[in-house]
Formats: C-alpha cells, sequence, structure tokens
C-alpha cells in the first residue's frame, strides 16, 4: 500500500515536472511562431503598394526612405536612384476614391501617374482597383522587412505610414544601458550588504534586517515606479539640472534598488553557507576577519554571490513597469542622462494597440524573443564565468 | 618555565558552565593529551588556547591563560598573530577548495611572509615535515579534495606548520580517520615534537598512552588529573582516572 502511494507520487512529480518544462518550451515556441511572419511582410503598409511613372528608373526603395519620401525630407529623386532628375510628387489614392466610383477610379489613377513623371503613388491594393498593365504605370517591387534593418535600425516608428519603421536598436541599447547601470550600482552594494550581514553584523541587527530586506522583494514594481515616478524623479532633475527627470539612470536607480533584495538575500545566503571549519581554518592560520571574508567565504560563495547577480541582472532587464514609469520612453539612442525606452516598456505600452497579427503586433514578438536571448546570454554567461572561478579556486 | 599556564579557568557558553577551575601548565616541547568522556570540555579548552572560542557569541571566560609568560586575554593583544603563533589542526580534515599548494601557501600569504621563491620552499618543507611530500610532489595544482582524508589531514598539518607556530593545537585530528592514517600521524606526532609543543585532544586512551608525555583527564568540565603520561596509565592518582582508564565509564 505505502509503496503504491510512494510510486503515485512519484509520477505525479516527475509528470508535472514534465508538464512545466513542456509548458516553457511551448511559451518560448509561441514567441517565435507569432513572431515569425515578420520578416516575410512588405515594408509598405498592408493593403496598399507604391506606383511610380514607368520612365522612373527607381526598382525598389528602402523602408526607410520610403519614410523619407513621405514625410518631405527627400524631395527629389535623384536622392534615391541615379539618373532620374525630377521633383517627388506624392499622391495618395484616397483622395480619387473620394471624388470617383470604383469603375472609373482605376484608369484616374492610371492616367494620373501616367502623366506625372515625379509621381510616387499610394494605392489600395485591389486587384479591381489596381492600375495594372496599365501603360505608363510602374508596380514597385515589394520589398520585405530585412533582419538588417530591424535589429541594426535606429529608428522605432511602428504607425509611421506609409511604412512604419521597426529599427530596435535604440530599444536594445536603451535597455541594455538602463540594466548594465542599475546592476553597475546594485552589485557592489548588494554584495557589500550581504557581506555585512553575514559577516559583520551582530545577530541582533541580522536578525531585523534580514526579514526586511526580505519583505522588500516583494514590493509590487508598480510601487517602486511610482516611488520613482514621484521622489526620483524630481531629485534627479534638480541635482542635474535637466529639462525632464524621466531618465536612464533613473530608471537605473529605481531597478538596482528593486535588484537590491534579491541580490542581497541570494549572496547572503551563499556567504553564509561557507562551512564554519573554513572560517576557523583560515583564522588559524592567522588570517584576519577581512582577509578570511575575502579569501575564503567569497571564493567559497563565488557561484552563489554570481547567481545573486544573475537574478537581479533577470529582474532588471525584464522589468516592465518601472522602465514603463520612470525612463521617459523615448525611443532613440540612449544616453545616460535622457529618456530612453527600454524593451519590456516597449511591449507593454504597445501590444495592447497593435492590431493582432499585424506587422506591428509580430514586430513586439520578435522583440520578445530578442529579450529572451539576451537575458539567455547573460545567464549563460555568467554562468561560465562562475563555474571558472569556481575551477580556478579548486 | 612552562609554555602554556592556565590558572584557575572557567568558561561559560551563556548559562552553561563548561569548564570549572582549570589550571596546569604545558612544558616546551612536550606532548601533552587531553583525555575524557565526550563533552567534557576537552575542545573547549584547546579552543581557549588560540582564542578560537572568541568566535562563539556569549561566551564568558575567567582566570588566567598565559602563553609564553604573557596573558592571552589581555587588552591590546592581537588575535591574529597570536594565532599565527599557536597552529591548529581540527577534527575532520577541513581544507580550503583550492589547491594543494595553496592550501599550505594560505597561511604565508595571509601573513605577508616571504616572496614567491620563499613560499614555494617553506610549501616543499612543510609538506616533507607532515610526511606529505612524496604523496603530492607531482600534483600541487590539484585540488587538496582530491586527496584522501588521511592526505588531507596531514595537509592541514602541513598547512598549520607552514607558518612555523611555536604550539601544535590538534583536536582528535585522527579520529575521522582509517588506522593506517590514524598511525602516520602518530607517528608524525612523534616526530614533531623535537620543535613544537603538541597539545592533543583524543577519546583513544591508547593514542594518548603512546604519543603523549603528560596527560589530563577531563570530566564534566574539571581537569581531573593531570600529571605524567606513564604515571597516568599505570597508577592514576584519581578514582575516576582509573575507572576512566580501565573503561568503567565512557
Ligand atoms: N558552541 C557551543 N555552545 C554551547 N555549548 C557548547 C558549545 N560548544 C560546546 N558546548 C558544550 O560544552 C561542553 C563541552 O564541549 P566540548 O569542549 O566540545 O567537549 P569535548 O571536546 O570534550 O567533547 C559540552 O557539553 C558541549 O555541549
Ligand atoms: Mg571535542
Amino acid at each position: 500500500m505505502k509503496k503504491i502511494i510512494e510510486k503515485a507520487i512519484e509520477k505525479i512529480f516527475a509528470f508535472s515536472g514534465m508538464v512545466t518544462t513542456v509548458t516553457i518550451l511551448l511559451i518560448i515556441a509561441f514567441l517565435f511562431k507569432e513572431g515569425a511572419g515578420l520578416f516575410n511582410s512588405p515594408v509598405v503598409e498592408k493593403g496598399y503598394v507604391l506606383c511610380v511613372n514607368a520612365n522612373n528608373p527607381v526598382e525598389h526603395i528602402s523602408s526607410a526612405d520610403i519614410k523619407k519620401i513621405f514625410n518631405s525630407v527627400i524631395e527629389d529623386w535623384s536622392e534615391v536612384t541615379s539618373g532620374f532628375d525630377e521633383k517627388i510628387e506624392l499622391f495618395y489614392d484616397e483622395k480619387i476614391l473620394n471624388n470617383y466610383g470604383k469603375d472609373e477610379w482605376r484608369a484616374k489613377i492610371g492616367e494620373k501617374i501616367a502623366s506625372t513623371p515625379g509621381i510616387i503613388a499610394l494605392v489600395h491594393d485591389y486587384e479591381k482597383s489596381l492600375p495594372k498593365n496599365f501603360e505608363g504605370v510602374k508596380i514597385l517591387e515589394e520589398n520585405t522587412i530585412l533582419p538588417k534593418d530591424f535589429f541594426l535600425g535606429f529608428e522605432w516608428l511602428p504607425t509611421s505610414k506609409p511604412a512604419p519603421q521597426f529599427g530596435v536598436m535604440p530599444l536594445i541599447l536603451g535597455t541594455l544601458l538602463v540594466s548594465f547601470v542599475a546592476i553597475l550600482l546594485a552589485t557592489p552594494l548588494g554584495i557589500g550588504v550581504a557581506i555585512y550581514l553575514s559577516e559583520l553584523a551582530q545577530s541582533r541587527v541580522r536578525d531585523i534586517l534580514k526579514p526586511t530586506i526580505e519583505l522588500l522583494a516583494g514590493i509590487p514594481s508598480v510601487v517602486y515606479g511610482f516611488f520613482g515616478l514621484v521622489v526620483l524623479v524630481p531629485i534627479i532633475q534638480k541635482t542635474f539640472n535637466l529639462n525632464v527627470g524621466e531618465t536612464a539612470l533613473t530608471g537605473s536607480i529605481i531597478l538596482a534598488i528593486m535588484a537590491l533584495p534579491t541580490i542581497i538575500t541570494v549572496a547572503e545566503d551563499a556567504m553564509r553557507s561557507t562551512p564554519r571549519a573554513m572560517r576557523e581554518a583560515s583564522l588559524a592560520l592567522g588570517a584576519t576577519h577581512w582577509q578570511t571574508i575575502y579569501k575564503v567565504v567569497i571564493p567559497y560563495a563565488a557561484s552563489g554571490i554570481s547567481a545573486a547577480v544573475v537574478l537581479g541582472i533577470g529582474r532588471a532587464i525584464g522589468e516592465t513597469m518601472v522602465a514603463l514609469m520612470v525612463t521617459g520612453n523615448a525611443a532613440r539612442l540612449p544616453k545616460l542622462f535622457e529618456p530612453v525606452r527600454t524593451i519590456p516598456a516597449t511591449i507593454a505600452a504597445e501590444l495592447g494597440e497593435a492590431p493582432g497579427g499585424g506587422v506591428h503586433y509580430q514586430a513586439l514578438f520578435v522583440l520578445g524573443c530578442a529579450l529572451f536571448l539576451i537575458t539567455m546570454a547573460i545567464s549563460i554567461t555568467a554562468e561560465l564565468i562562475s563555474k571558472r572561478q569556481h575551477n580556478k579556486g579548486l | 618555565m612552562d609554555i602554556i599556564e592556565a590558572k584557575n579557568i572557567d568558561f561559560y557558553y551563556s548559562d552553561f558552565h563548561a569548564l570549572k577551575n582549570v589550571s596546569l601548565g604545558i612544558a616546551k616541547n612536550s606532548v601533552t593529551a587531553f583525555i575524557g568522556p565526550s563533552g567534557c570540555g576537552k575542545s573547549t579548552f584547546l579552543r581557549l588556547l588560540n582564542r578560537m572560542n572568541d568566535l562563539i557569541p556569549d561566551t564568558k571566560l575567567a582566570g588566567k591563560c598565559l602563553v609564553n609568560g604573557e596573558d592571552i586575554y589581555a587588552k591590546g593583544v592581537d588575535v591574529d598573530t597570536l594565532r599565527k603563533k599557536i597552529g591548529m589542526v581540527f577534527q575532520k580534515p577541513n581544507p580550503f577548495p583550492k589547491t594543494i599548494f595553496e592550501n599550505i601557501a594560505y597561511g604565508l600569504r595571509v601573513n605577508r611572509m616571504g616572496n614567491k621563491e620563499f613560499i614555494r620552499n617553506r610549501v616543499e618543507e612543510s609538506l616533507k615535515a607532515a610526511a606529505l611530500w612524496d604523496e603530492v610532489k607531482d600534483k600541487m595544482n590539484r585540488s587538496a579534495y582530491d586527496l584522501s582524508g588521511g592526505q588531507q589531514q596531514r595537509l592541514c598539518i602541513a598547512r598549520a606548520l607552514a607558518v612555523k607556530p611555536d604550539i601544535l593545537l590538534m583536536d582528535e585530528p585522527a579520529s575521522a580517520l582509517d588506522p593506517i592514517s590514524t598511525a602516520k600521524i602518530e607517528d608524525l606526532i612523534f616526530d614533531l615534537k623535537t620543535q613544537y609543543t603538541i597539545v592533543i585532544v583524543t577519546h583513544n586512551m591508547q593514542q594518548a598512552a603512546r604519543v603523549s608525555d603528560s596527560t589530563g583527564f577531563f570530566m564534566l568540565g574539571e581537569l581531573i588529573e593531570f600529571s605524567d603520561t606513564k604515571k597516568m596509565f599505570l597508577n592514576p592518582a584519581k578514582e575516576q582516572t582509573q575507572n576512566y582508564i580501565t573503561g568503567r565509564f565512557g
């Protein structure tokens, strides 16, 4: 009877372990699947094509150039294609659609394009309306969004018309900057406090401090964000004499504060697990308390300490709420004292407005994948470093 | 003059009276063994001699403890320097998770003794003194944890010897070891006696009889008898000692 129950419990554990693993894998698969279509999507907004006059030698226009053309930043064709000096004339088929019935529509568009050498027309991609095989009209071939433009692009304007810009560089750099500075602030402080708690504090002090710090880890991030917004933002603004206090630094500081409890508790546990025999061996040889800490305790706890830092980084990089609230959300090249935008903040802010299955939606999912890869790379690196250090210690 | 002199020592772990009015003197370059049933205060007394008990919170000490004529619990005593002069080997081998070489070099490094060359020579010298050199000379960069328990304990002895202490305290150094390793450690103690004053705690009476010059018998925190080892085992002065030695308790 007892055997059967033990067997059953064993099976349940094995099963739940499997379910968890499969679920996690499914989530990752879902992430990649949802984002997968992005690089097959045309650069021009869905349902439209671009047409030019047949005499125009241009074949492809990059998404960035399309945006510049329609924003009148590029005003002459010579800037896009060589050997065609003509002023660019913008044309939207909505104008015609409003004035004419459907039958006339196609002919009117065709005529207009054929008769205007410098035209670029944004035309609805309907079988009936498209001026296909119309003399004097050239339909530009569809470019798809290139991974190069996506990952190395510097403009994130997902709702720009007619060609949304999906350059995630500023978001990736923003995330890295904010997280990196956060960890730079949190790691020494966290390890310092961990050393204090584990090695220096009297047991009475530790008995009060440790639970308090653990409690801090449980505070919801929105509360930290709120604190940051109300208290830290004005301080940063005044101290550094800035126009806005919502900067990368503000985000980093709040994230560091948030990561601290994790780093402290995990690192402290690791240090406390150093066997008393190790400390006594060191002290018995005439080592001072401090020598014992940095020559025995810290090396012994190295893998635990690096786990603490990784957990801290994980929290910082993945944190949405704080980033959304205090970093100012400006998707441009990140600078420490200026507003930035991070990947999680972008996803949180935009996913609700991005039409399901659309390009923007897909782009956000690819962003999610990128975030996932970044955190994974960081934990693997940390793992390797701590392994190497451990081996060196041995 | 005795190198160690304990005068009317009382020691408390919070309320627990662990040592009761213990007085004794230990001669230079002798081996002194402490025996007695477990929990009688042998380790406590040993750890008083290098102030290891300082690490335990909420303890209290009364009486005087002199080493080389100086009160080691006097104000202003540098505990780290004191511990450097009084080496300690623990019950369970406790090498650092470092290489064999770095284990031995540790005490030299923390005490900033000598240059690279000096450290290398001293490491070799210490390993030879601990009768471990031949076994490890080709694997100095291997982890100390690759050694057997007996080798690890000799490594710990070598580690203690490397800083050239005056006194070597050993707390049941062979209790976790097999008979062959134990015999090696006992031989070692015999060899080391010429240069060091050794105080060893053991619950193995044969061991005490074999290696020591004087023996102290503790019971319930009291030093019942302290005398020449031969006399102690052949003709103990106290009945309790007699009972313990002949195995009536403990
Ligand atoms: N850190 C401690 N805190 C409280 N009591 C202790 C501590 N260490 C030892 N004791 C007690 O002091 C007594 C003597 O211990 P110890 O010196 O280790 O005995 P022995 O080494 O002779 O076996 C025992 O009763 C033990 O329970
Ligand atoms: Mg003991």
